[in-house]
C-alpha cells in the first residue's frame, strides 16, 4: 500500500519509531560528508545538502530544495552498526562477558537500495551456514529499515548494472521516495512488512496516496536509473576473471594501488576481520577483540612462515576476484552491490568498473 | 617463593625524551608497570640506578656521535631484551635530515671544532640488534602498553604494519583527501597513532614511518594531483622519519635542487 506524508508526517512517523522503543540512526552532516549516526527527529537530517563523487572525492555542497535525503551514499554504511569495526568478543574479568547489545533494537533512516542488497549479503555471510555470527545476530534481530528510493544518482553509483537498485525492492519496513517539486515537499511511503503498516498507522499524517503522486515518484526512480555515473560490464564476470588471473592490468593497477584498505573499510559488504588476544599489565586480565580487516594487509594472508600474498598485484586481484566472482561460489550472489563507495573513497581514485572494462576490452 | 620481577632499564640517545615523557605520562598504568617489573635504570623517573643487566631495555635516541655508537654496544650486552621506542630509534629521526646535508655544525656553533658528532643520524638498529620497534614521535602510550604487556606475558604484541587509513577507517573518520583535497600521508605510513591528524581534518604527517608496503610514487602522483608542489612532496617525506628509506627514495626523487 502507498501513502503520502509531508515533513510534519516524517517527524511523526520517526517519533512513532521512537515510541517504539527504536533507536534512530540516519543521515547527519558530519566530518565533511553524510555518515550514519544516532538522530532524534527530522531536524537532525540533512535538509538541503547534498554531495558530489567521483574517483577519489567527495564534496558537502547546498541544494536549494531542502531536500532530506539529496544526496548519494557517503562513507558510512549500516555496517558500521550492525558489524562494528571493534568489539569484544570475550573477557575474563567479568568471566566469560563479551560485548552484548542490551541497547535498543535499531531503526535505520534512509537506507538506499543498495544497502539493502548489502545487508542482504552481510546477512548471509554473517547469519547463513552453522555458525551464525552471535554480535551481527544480536544487533541485526528486530532492526527497523526506512529505505530512500534514490533521486538522482551519483557520479559514482553503478546499482543498476548491478540489479540492485535504484528501487528498494525488498528488505525494507518503508520505502520513501521524496517529492520536492509542485504539490510540495512530501514523501512516497510504500510499505514492506506488516510492521512498517502498524508504524504508518500510527502516523497521523499519512494519507493514501494519490495515483498522481505515485507516478511522480516512479518517474524519479526512472530518472535516478538513467542517471548512473558508471557501469559495470555485462559480460560473465567469473569467466572473465578467472580467465585472466595473470593479465598485465594487474600490474597496472598494483602501480596505482597504496595497499591501504580503504575500498574494503568503505564496503558495505567486506566482512574480514582480525581477532587479537589482549592482556593487562598485572596478568589478571585477558580479552579477545575482534576488528575490521583487509585483505589489502599482509597478516591479512598470513600463514604460518610468511604472507602469501606479497605483491600489490596479487591483494587486487585478490580483492576483485573475490567481490566479482568468488564471491558468487561461496554465498550465492555477486559480493558487490554496485555502491561506488571503493571508487569515491580510493585515495587513489581506483575504479572497479574500470578495471573490470580494461580486462575485459583486451580478452 | 616469588621469582624476582624482571628488570626494566630507560636509555637516552639523539632525542627530544618525548618518547620517555609518553611512559611517565601513562600516570596509573605506570605504577601497574612498576608492580610488575623493577624500574631498574630510569634517570628521567629516579635516580636510583640498579646496576645491569637488565631483562628489558627500552631505547629512546638515535646514534650520532662516536661516543654514542660505543654506548649503545654496551647497552646491548647488558639487555636481554632491547626494544627500540620512537621515530628517532628506529629510523633516525628528525636529526636525521642532517644526512642529507652538508656539515651543518659551523653554522650553528661558534666553535665548531669542539663539537665531536657523527656525519649521520642512524637508527639503532643499524648498530646493535633491537628486538622489538615501536614507532611514532612520539611512540602511542596504547602501543607502548601493549607491548610492555605482551612481554610480561610472552605473547606478541599486537603491533600492525598497515595503514594508517585502517585505523581512520575504523575510527568512522572521512578521508580528508577524499572530502577535502587534503594532502596525507596516511596510506603509506604505519599505524599505531589512532589516525589522530585525519580526526582533525589534517593530513598524516609521516610519523610513524612507512608502512609495511609503501606505494609512496603512487601516492606522491596522487598529491601532485591534488596540488601540492614537488618541494611539498619532498618535505613531506623528508620530515620525522626521513632517513626510512622509501621515504628517503621518495624525497630524493621530488627534490628541486
Ligand atoms: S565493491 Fe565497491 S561498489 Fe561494490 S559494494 Fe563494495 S564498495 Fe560498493
Ligand atoms: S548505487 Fe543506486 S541505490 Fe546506491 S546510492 Fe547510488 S543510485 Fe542509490
Ligand atoms: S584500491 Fe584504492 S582504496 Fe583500495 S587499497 Fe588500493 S589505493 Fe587503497
Ligand atoms: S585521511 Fe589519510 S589516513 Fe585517513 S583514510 Fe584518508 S588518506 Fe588514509
Amino acid at each position: 500500500m502507498r501513502y503520502v506524508l509531508d515533513l510534519g508526517g516524517l517527524g511523526q512517523l520517526l517519533a512513532a519509531l521512537r515510541q517504539r522503543g527504536f533507536r534512530l540512526i540516519g543521515p547527519v552532516v558530519a566530518d565533511g560528508a553524510i555518515c550514519y549516526g544516532e538522530i532524534t527527529s527530522a531536524a537532525d537530517l540533512p535538509a538541503g545538502w547534498t554531495d558530489e563523487q567521483d574517483g577519489g572525492t567527495y564534496r558537502l555542497k547546498r541544494r536549494d530544495d531542502g531536500a532530506l535525503f539529496g544526496y548519494n551514499v557517503g562513507p558510512q554504511s549500516p555496517k558500521k552498526y550492525l558489524f562494528p569495526a571493534s568489539a569484544t568478543l570475550w573477557r575474563s574479568h567479568p568471566p566469560g562477558t563479551a560485548d552484548t547489545d542490551d541497547e535498543k533494537p535499531f531503526a535505520f533512516i534512509g537506507v538506499r537500495s543498495c544497502e539493502l542488497h548489502a545487508i542482504a549479503v552481510q546477512d548471509r555471510v554473517f547469519l547463513g551456514g552453522q555458525h551464525p555470527d552471535p554480535l551481527y545476530a544480536a544487533r541485526r534481530d528486530g532492526a527497523f529499515i526506512v529505505a530512500v528510493n534514490c533521486g538522482q544518482a551519483a557520479r559514482t553509483c553503478f546499482c543498476v548494472s548491478m540489479s540492485a537498485g535504484p528501487k528498494a525492492d525488498a528488505g525494507f519496513d518503508l520505502a520513501l521516495t521524496e517529492l520536492t517539486g509542485e504539490g510540495g515537499h512530501r514523501f512516497l511511503a510504500e510499505t514492506g512488512t506488516p510492521r512498517g503498516e502498524e508504524v504508518i498507522a500510527d502516523t497521523p499524517g499519512a494519507q493514501p496516496a494519490s495515483p498522481r503522486d505515485a507516478t511522480a515518484a516512479d518517474q524519479i526512480i526512472e530518472r535516478t536509473a538513467a542517471q548512473m555515473g558508471r557501469a559495470m560490464p555485462a559480460v560473465d564476470l567469473r569467466d572473465l576473471l578467472y580467465g585472466n588471473l595473470e593479465h598485465p592490468r594487474w600490474d597496472d593497477v598494483a602501480a596505482r594501488c597504496l595497499t591501504c584498505g580503504n575500498c574494503t573499510m568503505a564496503c558495505p559488504t567486506c566482512f574480514c576481520f582480525s581477532v587479537e588476544d589482549v592482556t593487562d599489565l598485572a596478568g589478571r586480565a585477558a580479552e579477545r577483540n575482534r576488528s575490521w580487516d583487509s585483505c589489502f594487509t599482509l597478516d591479512h594472508s598470513y600463514i604460518h612462515g610468511g604472507p602469501v600474498r606479497t605483491s600489490a598485484r596479487s591483494r587486487y586481484r585478490q580483492w576483485m576476484t573475490h567481490k566479482l566472482a568468488t564471491w558468487t561460489g561461496q554465498f550465492g550472489t555477486s559480493g558487490c552491490v554496485g555502491c561506488g563507495r571503493c571508487i569515491t573513497w580510493c585515495p587513489a581514485g581506483i575504479d572497479i568498473t574500470e578495471e573490470v572494462a580494461a580486462i575485459a576490452a583486451d580478452t | 617463593m616469588t621469582t624476582p620481577k624482571p628488570t626494566l632499564a630507560v636509555w637516552k640517545f639523539a632525542s627530544c625524551d618525548g618518547c620517555q615523557l609518553t611512559l611517565l605520562n601513562c600516570e596509573d598504568e605506570l605504577l601497574q608497570i612498576a608492580g610488575q617489573l623493577q624500574i631498574a635504570n630510569f634517570p628521567e623517573a629516579s635516580s636510583q640506578v640498579i646496576e645491569g643487566p637488565y631483562d628489558v631495555s627500552l631505547v629512546e635516541g638515535s646514534i650520532t656521535t662516536p661516543g654514542d655508537a660505543e654506548r649503545i654496544r654496551r647497552v646491548r650486552r647488558q639487555s636481554r631484551i632491547l626494544i627500540t621506542i620512537g621515530a628517532c630509534a628506529t629510523s633516525g629521526g628528525i636529526q636525521a635530515l642532517r644526512n642529507f646535508s652538508g656539515d651543518l655544525a659551523p653554522l650553528v656553533y661558534a666553535s665548531p671544532q669542539y663539537i665531536d658528532s657523527l656525519r649521520t643520524s642512524t637508527a639503532i638498529a643499524e648498530h646493535v640488534q633491537a628486538d622489538f620497534e615501536l614507532r611514532g614521535c612520539p611512540i602511542g602510550k596504547h602501543q607502548l602498553l601493549e607491548v610492555i604487556a605482551a612481554l610480561l606475558s610472552h605473547r606478541r604484541p599486537n603491533v600492525r604494519g598497515h595503514s594508517v587509513c585502517i585505523e581512520c577507517k575504523r575510527a568512522g573518520l572521512s578521508c580528508v583527501m577524499v572530502a577535502h583535497g587534503t594532502p596525507c600521508l596516511g596510506p603509506v605510513t604505519q599505524a599505531g597513532c589512532g589516525a589522530i591528524c585525519p580526526a582533525y581534518h589534517r593530513g598524516c604527517y609521516g610519523c610513524f614511518g612507512p608502512m609495511e608496503t609503501p606505494n609512496t610514487k603512487a601516492l606522491a602522483a596522487r598529491w601532485r594531483e591534488l596540488g601540492a608542489t614537488d618541494q611539498a612532496v619532498h618535505r613531506a617525506f623528508r620530515t620525522f622519519t626521513a632517513a626510512a628509506e622509501p621515504f628517503r627514495k621518495e624525497a630524493d626523487a621530488h627534490d628541486a635542487r
